[in-house]
């Protein structure tokens, strides 16, 4: 049995009724589903919300930055050192990849400047960590630690370092909602990268698996391609890897194949993802302004993440 | 006496809808994570059992919108499932209060039912909803846990008036 409050005054007859109170509030709820859904009319409103509500997710992700943190001041220097010969031999690597990427940047701008394209060109990028807070069980969505403040949009390219990870669905002002490639309700069309068929990889709503629907029987596709991004969307840009093919099964009586592929992105291990701004020009005024005005930033996306990269408020 | 006594009581409400909110979106490891007790609807019941003037409608609307901005796919959604329920709770209170535990926990779990019922049905209406068994997982959960919150929660009640 539940105990009844100190407070003793009388229940009835203060107020509206009961069911003219909750007829009110039924209204607005279902009026704010409506605007929100049809024509995203609260999406300010929904941000400052977010923002209010911050706190709660700062709270929660708290402990867990706290053991980073500690696991990082405390790290014995044995591990240290192994660490740091680990990653300078990972960054020669990388430089030397970088001399050539360079050159085929540079190639690359010409020949789709000739072609008056310009899909596919990241201008920017920013680092975000991912934040240990459920957005909600049944569906593939995380939160990341960067919103509107930093200049997030909504249907904005996620990356880490394997392969597309997904794009911003929820901006709020601090933070924003990622759907992950793998939710049952996202799709990305992709090419297959040895002979440029396009496709699109559906989300399974298992973390370990998209499927191809729309791949007939008579396609040329098997066992260990890899898909890549095929920027037809005009959300992804062309060209990241996406997943590779892990399953092809052909009957000869239907007219699709069953195709199956493995995401690249380590979707369930990540820490840190990668924000894009696939181009610029589609937005001048933020994304310029915050890159400093300097030609060399905008080159390469690789180069400059260093430079845009802003530190987690907190 | 009566003013001080609510504000302590607001303070209580406050607490304990901070703490719930915290619980909704602190990640739990994967098995369990699909049972996870819909704690602050709990705790709406309870006060709207226990404290009909502090947490009226409005409260329960509030919180139902919180739910949605930090979960839910839409604005209103679980606002309007809160209200639903914040609504048949206040509408009986006076009988639920007076029910043995079982029978209390009885009229919770059909409650908590048809609040489920109402978000997955608000779901289908939006775009694809999940339809796996596991999603009303969280409806036995928490009405397995209703007995324990009262216990807590009442005995805190208690000691602090």
């Amino acid at each position: 049995m539940v105990t009844l409050s100190a407070d003793t005054r009388p229940i009835i007859g203060r107020g509206p009724p009961l069911g003219a109170r909750f007829f009110f509030l039924a209204v607005i709820s279902i009026a704010a589903m409506v605007l929100d859904q049809r024509g995203h009319y609260l999406d300010t409103a929904r941000m400052w919300m977010g923002a209010a509500l911050h706190p709660l997710n700062m709270i929660v992700d708290a402990p867990h930055s706290a053991w980073n943190w500690l696991t990082g001041s405390f790290a014995d220097r044995a591990r240290l050192r192994e660490e740091n010969a680990e990653l300078t031999e990972a960054l020669r690597v990388a430089r030397i990849k970088l001399l050539e990427y360079e050159s085929l940047v540079e190639e690359n701008r010409r020949l789709r400047e000739l072609r008056k394209a310009s899909q596919g060109i990241v201008e920017r990028t920013l680092i975000a960590e991912i934040m240990n807070v459920t957005v909600e069980s049944f569906r593939h969505r995380i939160r990341i630690d960067k919103g509107a403040a930093d200049g997030v949009f909504e249907g904005q390219p996620v990356i880490d370092a394997f392969g597309v990870v997904g794009q911003v669905v929820r901006l709020d002002y601090f933070s924003s909602q990622v759907i992950l490639i793998t939710d049952a309700e996202h799709a990305t069309p992709v090419q297959v990268n040895r002979n440029g068929i396009r496709s699109i990889a559906m989300g399974t709503g298992k973390l370990a698996s998209l499927s191809l629907p729309f791949m007939t029987a008579e396609t040329d596709i098997k066992v260990g391609d890899l898909l890549v991004s095929s920027g037809l969307d005009g959300i992804f840009p062309a060209g990241y890897p996406v997943a590779t093919i892990t399953k092809v099964e052909r009957s000869p009586t239907d007219t699709f194949a069953t195709v199956e592929a493995k995401p690249l992105a380590l979707l369930d291990r990540d820490r840190e993802v990668l924000l894009l701004w696939p181009d610029v020009r589609e937005q001048p005024a933020e994304a310029t302004a915050s890159e400093g005005g300097s030609n060399q930033g905008t080159e390469a996306s690789p180069r400059n993440q260093g430079t845009s990269d802003v530190e987690a408020p907190n | 006496m009566a003013v001080s006594d609510a504000r302590i009581n607001s303070l209580r409400v406050a607490l304990t809808v901070v703490l719930a909110l915290i619980f909704t979106i602190v990640e739990l490891p994967g098995s369990i994570e699909r049972a996870r007790p819909e704690l602050l609807l709990l705790i709406v019941i309870y006060w709207s059992l226990s404290a009909p003037r502090i947490a009226g409608l409005t409260f329960a609307w509030l919180c139902g919108l919180a739910i949605d901005v930090l979960t839910g796919p839409i604005v209103g959604q679980h606002a309007l499932a809160f209200l639903l329920v914040a609504f048949l709770t206040h509408k009986f209170q006076l009988r639920m209060r007076i029910f043995p535990i079982w029978h209390q926990t009885l009229t919770v779990f059909m409650l908590l039912a048809l609040y489920e019922f109402l978000v997955f049905w608000i779901d289908g209406i939006i775009g694809p909803a999940i339809t796996t068994w596991t999603r009303w997982l969280p409806v036995l959960t928490s009405a397995l846990l209703w007995p324990v919150l009262v216990a807590v929660l009442d005995t805190w009640n208690r000691r602090r008036r």
